[in-house]
């Protein structure tokens, strides 16, 4: 089953001509050159074969159902990769004359337009290029928002909640920031009692995620960033959830001030094993100086760079952001328009609540009635009675022809096992899915070793990854000078902790 | 029903199921005044008929590289992209798969990031690659991160001479926090060394160099590097990678932290993003990289295996202690890029980079011969140089356009002193031919 690496495929003299030969006279080399060019050397045909063997060793949203929560793992339509592929969009360069891209300009101003409209906010930048960068470009623009206003140096402190994503402190320590975070109470809420003291004339922002990590809609977000506003700060949302509330509530309307888009999970642009994806942000007229440069605006029937943005935190991106990206969520909302919108978060809700349902009972739940887009259930009974893990039950679904829910996420939730199924599944695969989970509730409790050494289908048993960060090997060699462990190069790990996290 | 799969019976037999009367029901936790006001005002949806052709015509508004040579580089690149890489890299099974936490779902997608991160030991002679970043700019920023943590200083000393790209966004990334970037002027296109060493002392954590740098030309790298190493401040490298077919790798002149953006290994310009930060460097650096990183291990019966691995120096454990926010990487285009290395082989890149070296020479002498044209600077260079020339770039481009030509880059925008100059580029795509048309178009 083990497929051979890249390297030990090369069969030295192996040589794919793609180019034409040289129709320019040689140039002297005015430089020294290089010596040895260590590639691997491998003919067309065993490369396609080697690719092709390595993609059958993944779940993928084509071949698997893929309920990663947090994740919004929806199916990706084929349109959006057919248009990013015409050469109209893919062959242009970022450095060419605007009158020469007027197309690609009109597809970030529509983006900007329609992803403000989403968020029930004025002003919307395509340029961030992940979810982080989102976090990073909001966070920046709150700082900038409060130096105009005198108060730069005062307000140095983010407050977030304890289930938010770990990117969410993270991103606020690279702005310089401090973080507070305070406590979810036991629904899974901001507890607003913990929010009141923690708030101050210190603090910047509060960061949000709604709905929340639990799948939980934050019944208090009025009241919430109304507390945030009395003391000055402001209300960042991290949009991972969106799909839950497409077209059921405008975050501009809770009272947020800045969000981001992952448009990798709510707008379909496939995940790519990990990316690229875009993070587009929307912001509040008041924060709009402050947007990355440079900004796409229109101008009687051209579409324009804007550069002249004095207050502008800057940019972000070599060039305008991943607008690759950014064209295929467009194609993606467009198919669906307002109606398709509000559809999608109909049916995936509908989806999360049905397995929740389902469910309920034989996993302890950690919703006490609806969930939003995803559900979080809890193996700590499996685990109390029968020494079963949440780990262990993610290691078993693949074994039923199903990727793993997000585990240990949120932390607040002991043996989380958090499920978001979207809107693309039919309720036949659904099914699948409960009837896998309930009989691996039986096997727990009839035969749990079975769990404990799970998978036993997929092309590796469980994979020992303390080893991997103990016995660091991350580039291979070639034999003769092998650095893995046996040869003695043990890495002063950390314990890693098995976290199956989410974002 | 766009591509929502539940028919009106499951519907009604799910809410059966739930214990609720409709999906109304399952929005009753959020307030109605909220909802009310929740209606969305994007239209109508289109069929896929209709998107089609709407995103056709908006296509065919802007000027492909189908349609017009382009001399235009500047950070992006036109190299020819082997059928094999789209198609590979278009496969569901990669496209449509998420970060590999689960390793034993994902061994293919972790099996080729770990063949990506030693492509690129490989192809730079560094000791580890990370899974890669979001771009070349990006991944430049957070090797100023890493260098911080690594030497506990924060100073740096960063060339004119490198990308004003990934300048700005440096400069994005360090705003507000107490580090103070110097910028070290350039003479005749390349670093003046004099200035440089004059600024280097034992509190600069890093010195970035270029190579080529933004103006296509070579930088003394071996003496840039040994300078920044005598004052024990790192060398970070921005290199070309396809200048590496020709030119010694960062790995050759002990640079210690090597970024690029990697766009021009088997990836479409589109209009400048998606590309791949490229990021490597020493091994003994790896608990301060950022992003992610895939290792070898080995599964209960001892079998071989890949995984994620140093996951404590990541966001969603570390939080706020983590070493960058970052957490996506590329890794799509981490596999085209892979995908183009082992496609073109050793030799197929040493010729990319010979033809593309050649075909800007002969650019450079033939546009050097117009009336009112002369190259701006007499430092060697890769496959982009500087050219004066007699009226603004935007005139020369807007002739050149004229006869299917996408001229050069106006380094005025980012260089008052480089007014009236023009960066153009040649890839090994430009035929004799085109270059021809450049040179009698001007």
């Amino acid at each position: 089953m083990l497929e051979p690496l890249l390297f030990e495929l090369s069969d030295p003299g192996q040589y794919n001509d793609y180019l034409p030969a040289l129709d320019v006279p040689e140039a002297k080399l005015d430089m020294p050159a290089r010596a040895a060019l260590p590639l691997p050397e491998v003919d067309e045909h065993t490369l396609v074969r080697h690719y092709t063997r390595l993609s059958h060793k993944n779940f993928s949203i084509d071949t698997e159902f893929y309920p990663l929560g947090s994740c919004t793992m929806k199916y990706n339509p084929k349109i959006n990769e057919v248009v990013a592929s015409m050469p109209g969009f893919a062959l242009a360069h970022p450095l060419q004359d605007e009158s020469t891209v007027q197309g690609w300009l009109e597809v970030l101003y529509e983006a900007q337009r329609i992803l403000a409209e989403v968020a029930g906010l004025d002003a919307a930048t395509v340029q961030p290029l992940a979810g982080a960068q989102g976090e990073f470009c909001g966070l920046l623009m709150i700082r900038a928002y409060h130096e105009s206003r005198g108060e730069g140096k005062a307000r140095t402190r983010i407050v977030v909640p304890d289930s938010a994503h770990g990117t969410n402190p993270a991103s606020a320590a690279r702005c310089g920031f401090t973080v507070t975070q305070v406590a979810s109470d036991e629904h899974g809420c901001v507890d607003m009692a913990h929010m009141r003291e923690a708030m101050g004339p210190d603090v910047a922002a509060v960061m949000i995620t709604n709905p929340n990590t639990l799948g939980v809609f934050e019944k208090d977000i009025e009241k919430l960033t109304a507390l945030a506003h009395e003391h000055g700060a402001l209300v960042y949302m991290d949009g991972a959830n969106m799909n839950a509330i497409l077209g059921q509530v405008k975050p501009g309307d809770t009272g947020v001030d800045v969000m981001h888009f992952n448009v990798h999970k709510t707008f379909s642009t496939p995940h790519g094993g990990g990316g690229p994806g875009a993070g587009p942000v929307a912001v509040r007229k008041i924060l709009e100086p402050f947007l990355p440069t440079p900004y796409v605006v229109k101008q009687g029937d051209r579409f324009t760079f804007d550069y002249d943005r004095p207050q502008s935190v800057g940019a972000l991106h070599g060039y305008w952001g991943n607008s690759g990206i950014v064209l295929r969520a467009l194609t993606y909302i467009l198919r669906h328009g307002s109606s398709g919108l509000q559809e999608i978060s109909e049916n995936a809700v509908l989806a999360a609540n049905y397995i929740l349902a389902r469910l309920r009972g034989v996993y302890a739940t950690a919703n006490e009635n609806i969930c939003k887009h995803e559900c979080v259930l809890s193996a700590s009974e499996l685990r109390a009675k029968y020494g079963v893990s949440a780990w262990d039950i993610a290691k078993r679904l693949p074994d039923y022809g199903f990727h793993a829910p997000t585990v240990y996420f949120p932390t607040i939730v002991k043996e989380s096992l958090m499920i978001e199924p979207t809107e693309t599944e039919t309720k036949v695969t659904l099914d699948a899915f409960c009837d896998a989970m309930l009989k691996i509730a039986e096997e727990a409790a009839s035969d749990p070793d079975l769990l404990h050494h799970a998978p036993h289908t997929m092309p590796v048993g469980r994979l020992d990854e303390a080893n991997a960060a103990r016995c660091l090997n991350l580039c291979w060699a070639a034999p003769e000078n092998d650095s893995s462990c046996q040869n003695g190069t043990p890495h002063d790990a950390h314990r890693e902790v098995p976290q199956a996290s989410t974002y | 029903m766009t591509y929502t799969a539940l028919t009106e019976h499951d519907k009604a037999e799910m809410l059966r199921t739930i214990g609720v009367a409709s999906i109304d029901d399952l929005f009753a936790d959020i307030p109605a005044a909220l909802r009310q006001h929740a209606k969305l005002d994007i239209g109508a949806p289109l069929s896929e008929l209709e998107v089609r052709r709407k995103m056709n015509s908006l296509a065919a508004r802007n000027v492909n590289f189908d349609q017009a040579a382009s001399f235009l580089g500047a950070g992006m690149y036109d190299h020819y992209i082997p059928a094999v890489v789209p198609a590979i890299a278009s496969r569901g099974e990669f496209a449509t798969a998420y970060t590999p936490y689960q390793a034993e779902t994902s061994q293919g997608t972790l099996q080729v990031i770990y063949e990506f991160q030693t492509l690129l030991c490989q192809l730079t002679g560094m000791e580890m690659a990370n899974a890669s970043l979001y771009d070349g700019a990006t991944a430049l920023a957070e090797a100023l991160f890493m260098a911080m943590a690594v030497t506990k200083r924060s100073r740096f000393l960063v060339p004119r001479a490198v990308s004003p790209f990934y300048r700005r966004v440096v400069n994005t990334y360090m705003q507000g926090l107490p580090v103070a970037i110097e910028e070290i002027p350039f003479a005749d296109g390349i670093t003046d060394a004099e200035q440089l060493t004059s600024r280097l002392s034992k509190d600069v954590a890093a010195v970035v160099v270029q190579q080529p740098n933004f103006f296509g030309c070579l930088e003394d790298v071996q003496a840039i590097g040994e300078a920044a190493h005598a004052q024990g401040a790192l060398l970070i490298s921005v290199f070309n990678p396809v200048s590496l077919g020709l030119l010694p790798p960062p790995g050759s002149y002990e640079a210690d932290i090597a970024v690029a953006e990697g766009q021009s290994l088997g990836i479409a310009a589109q209009f400048g993003g998606p590309g791949v930060g490229l990021f490597c460097c020493r091994k003994k650096f790896a608990r301060f990289a950022p992003g992610r990183l895939v290792g070898t291990t080995t599964d209960e019966q001892g079998r071989e295996g890949f995984t994620l691995t140093l996951q404590t120096r990541e966001q969603h454990i570390r939080r706020e202690k983590a070493t960058s926010n970052i957490c996506t990487n590329q890794a799509l285009c981490a596999l085209m890029a892979s995908i183009y290395l082992s496609a073109m082989g050793p030799q197929g890149l040493k010729n990319c980079a010979e033809q593309s070296y050649h075909k800007a020479h002969y650019a450079a002498k033939a546009v050097a011969k117009s009336k009112g044209y002369e190259l701006a600077f007499k430092a060697p260079f890769f496959h982009e140089f500087a050219v004066r020339v007699p009226s603004s770039v935007a005139e020369v481009n807007q002739r050149l356009l004229e006869k299917s030509i996408i001229g050069g880059y106006d380094l005025g925008r980012d260089y008052p002193e480089l007014e009236n100059v023009m960066l153009l580029c040649c890839t090994e795509k430009r035929t004799r031919e085109e270059i021809d048309l450049l040179a009698n178009a001007l």
